[in-house]
């Protein structure tokens, strides 16, 4: 039989590395998520201006600038931790690089939790004073909808970085999970960014 | 064989080699490692046999109401009866039986068809099944626990899209649309989640040597259908969560008293609607591009063709779907814009029947019943095309929308096209998933009752609708042409029925003493053919390498191999 088959088959490169399974399963939840965000967006959008009723955007939004430093900056905190666990991996200097790893995570949970309690003192005045919930008007109903979508993403994202935090601080987070974190930052990342759209949309476009 | 290796002797038994049908497990343990599997074939059967159950259940439905019209001035069923009917048959149809099939079919034959022992993400798959089943259990349980208006049990009532103001709190009051609404939601974290699955199964999990245009033609319109749903079923999710924050929190969003837009729930709802269309008969192509080669032995004709032709469908099928809503009253370049692409449909859809058409031409072709679903699926969905581009002109779709001329076509693609390859796909792969072959005598019975039966209601079908039938009437007065027609319409339901419960019997009875199948009854070139019927849990002892596009062919003829020409 192999005698036949004399010139070898083509085949495609022997050693070929498939990409990590975590992180293609990732972007797919990234590309439906985008489009569960973009029918919100396209939502508020569509009735911005749209209110029979106040209060308007003008009236009551303010622009969260230092909630939005919070949330973007904590991208890059999470990009340095990532760093520093890939440095454990290959370097002698575990120990400090998982140090630091463990620090840059923590910053990047605080810097989300920062976002979160911003998120929560702007909905109780916006509540309580202004007296906009989603009953009140079109704006009240897009604008806690989209928003609200985006803030229980970075509740859903806290905890999942909480657990990595416990993990790393009782020493069972290990240079090899390196990808599984990364997994996680890719998350991450999708949620700085999506507040990008959601700061423009709400805060930029609609008031 | 130089370097190609493929286990197609079954090298060894493991111990918990399929543990159900060992004979030392009672039945509670064969339950219990049913419901705690994360074995793709496991899941995959699963989801084929919840989309059976379920396919009788709406079957039961469409019977009743065709009974329901079969007379003038009928009173079988209340219209409230009737308007749940064929709320619940077109949800069932499209969520409960057609999502699952495909994805039963993708589950199973996705890993053994690109050589992989697992899917991606074991976990998740079976996280995926048990949100589908849930949502189905949920949607039919709104039977018992909805309150209705009645004051008693009642199911959703609104339609299968359910437009907007109807199911806002104030016109749809009781549960029945908080059911409709959760149990969509639940399905459809379930389907992406398998979406997710495939689409890092297809990039990950690939055996030597299959790169991707080596793949079999059903893994790549899988793939395409996976991307597609990630896109489809989220806007859909969204509009539901949107709808659940109008009744529960008293948001606006599809309120007109408030300012809000029921047509914004129109277009949300197609923008997944009739992508939809495409998610569902995608992987019946993806059927027919499988079974149609293997019986006419040869290999698929244009097979790049083919894998441009379904990425083409997606990317277009993304831009039609306010062709369902012609008559909402859309600007005239609006109108334009969705008849154009529409029909731009048409082109890469053409391209693949003429490639079927060219796959069996000149072939040697073997009329097994699964062949046979398979040729009149082509010629089906064919016509089924043809009153697609009917309706996707303006003018004619206002003067036949929400007629039983729509009803018809869209029943010819679901049924004529969706059905009949799903049918092929179940004989085809039949003895694969039990090691028996199903009755070919038994089979040639289904099919011709069912093409009789199937021509019989949705051919004339079309006609009450050319002469004015609306949809969703629950009866209607005598001396407008109609009755004769929905007699014939309701005898061929029946005949359908019939052919369906004979292929059901054909089931259980081929189960338990069909003819023993052996790992390749059909001579055929993929790689699930390489493993014992049924497969081993881990699908191959040793990784197989492949190739080319047939890894089958390559081993049974060594001298004449594939890869030589691809």
């Amino acid at each position: 039989m192999s005698a036949l088959a004399a010139p070898a088959p083509p085949h495609a490169g022997s050693d070929r590395r498939a990409p990590s399974r975590g992180i293609v399963a990732m972007l797919a939840v990234i590309v439906a998520e985008s489009a569960i965000f973009a029918i919100f967006v396209v939502a508020y959008v569509f009735y911005i201006g749209k209110s029979l009723s106040g209060p308007t955007p003008r009236q009551v939004l303010e622009i969260p600038y230092f909630n939005t430093v919070c949330l973007l900056s904590s991208s890059i905190t999470i990009w340095l931790a990532e760093r520093s666990l890939k440095r454990a991996s290959t370097r002698s200097a575990t120990r400090s690089a998982m140090r630091a790893f463990t620090a840059w995570w923590a910053c990047t949970a605080l810097l989300g939790a920062i976002f979160l309690a911003g998120t929560a003192l702007e909905w109780r005045k916006l509540i309580y004073q202004d007296g906009l919930t989603v009953r009140t008007n079109l704006f009240g109903t897009t604008f806690y909808s989209l928003v609200g979508l985006h803030a229980s993403h970075v509740i859903i994202g806290l905890i999942m970085l909480s657990f990595v935090l416990i993990f790393a601080l009782t020493g069972k987070l290990h240079p090899q999970h390196r990808h599984r974190v990364e997994v996680l930052a890719l998350y991450w990342h999708f949620v700085d960014a999506v507040w990008v759209v959601v700061f423009t949309v709400v805060y930029v476009i609609g008031r | 064989m130089a370097d190609s290796t493929l286990p197609v002797d079954r090298p060894m038994e493991l111990p918990g080699d399929l543990p159900g049908e060992q004979p030392g497990f009672t039945w509670l343990e064969t339950l219990h490692t049913w419901v705690t599997t994360v074995d793709h074939k496991k899941l995959g059967l699963m989801y084929i046999g919840y989309a059976l159950i379920f396919l009788l259940v709406a079957g039961v439905e469409a019977l009743l109401m065709r009974v329901q019209l079969m007379v003038a001035n009928n009173h079988f069923l209340s219209p409230e009866v009737y308007n749940r009917l064929f709320t619940m048959h077109g949800t069932t149809m499209v969520f409960l039986v057609g999502m699952p099939f495909i994805i039963g079919f993708a589950n199973y034959l996705v890993p053994l068809m690109i050589g992989a022992r697992d899917m991606a993400l074991p976990r998740l798959n079976a996280f995926s099944f048990w949100m589908t089943a849930l949502g189905g259990f949920f949607l039919y349980y709104s039977f018992l626990g909805a309150v209705g208006l009645q004051g008693a049990g009642s199911a959703p009532d609104t339609t299968w899209w359910g437009y907007a103001p109807l199911t806002e709190r104030a016109f749809s009051r009781g549960h029945t649309m908080d059911y409709w609404a959760l149990a969509l939601v639940m399905s459809g974290i379930g389907t992406i989640g398998a979406a997710v699955n495939v689409i890092a199964t297809v990039f990950c999990m690939r055996c030597k040597g299959m790169t991707l245009f080596r793949m079999p033609l059903l893994v790549w319109l899988n793939l395409t259908t996976a991307g597609l749903i990630l896109v489809t079923i989220s806007p859909l999710t969204a509009a539901q969560i949107m709808l659940l924050i109008d009744r529960y929190l008293g948001g606006h969003f599809f309120d007109s008293q408030a300012g809000g837009s029921p047509v914004l729930w129109f277009h949300f709802f197609w923008i997944f609607g009739h992508p939809e269309v495409y998610v569902l008969v995608l992987p019946a192509f993806a059927i027919a591009n499988e079974v149609i080669p293997t019986f006419s032995r040869k290999a698929i004709f244009g097979y790049p063709a083919m894998v441009a032709a379904s990425a083409g469908i997606a990317f277009i099928s993304l831009g039609v779907w306010a062709h369902h809503m012609f008559t909402v009253g859309m600007s005239a370049p609006g109108n334009a814009f969705f008849v154009l692409s529409t029909g731009l449909v048409g082109v890469p859809t053409g391209i693949k029947i003429f490639n079927w058409i060219a796959t069996m031409w000149g072939g040697k072709i073997r009329f097994t019943v699964s062949m046979m679903f398979a040729v009149a699926f082509v010629a089906q969905f064919l016509l089924a095309g043809l009153t697609g581009i009917m309706l996707s002109m303006a003018p004619w779709n206002w003067q036949l929308h929400d007629t039983y001329f729509v009803v018809a076509h869209f029943h010819y693609v679901l049924v004529g096209a969706i059905v009949f390859c799903i049918f092929s796909g179940l004989y085809y792969w039949f003895p694969k998933m039990t090691g028996k072959l199903l009755s070919e005598r038994l089979g040639k019975w289904h099919f011709w009752l069912f093409v009789l039966g199937f021509h019989m209601t949705f051919d004339f079908m079309h006609i009450p609708g050319l002469l004015g039938m609306p949809r969703w009437i629950y009866t209607y007065q005598p001396g407008f042409g109609w009755e004769k027609w929905n007699i014939l319409v309701g005898v061929g339901a029946f005949v359908q029925g019939i052919a369906i419960l004979l292929f059901s019997f054909n089931m259980v009875r081929s189960y338990l003493k069909g003819a023993e199948a052996g790992p390749d009854p059909w001579d055929a070139w993929t790689l699930e053919w390489a493993t014992s019927s049924p497969p081993p849990p881990y699908n191959f002892a040793i990784e197989p390498v492949v190739a080319s596009r047939r890894p089958l062919w390559d081993q049974k003829h060594p001298e004449d191999p594939d890869w030589r020409y691809e």
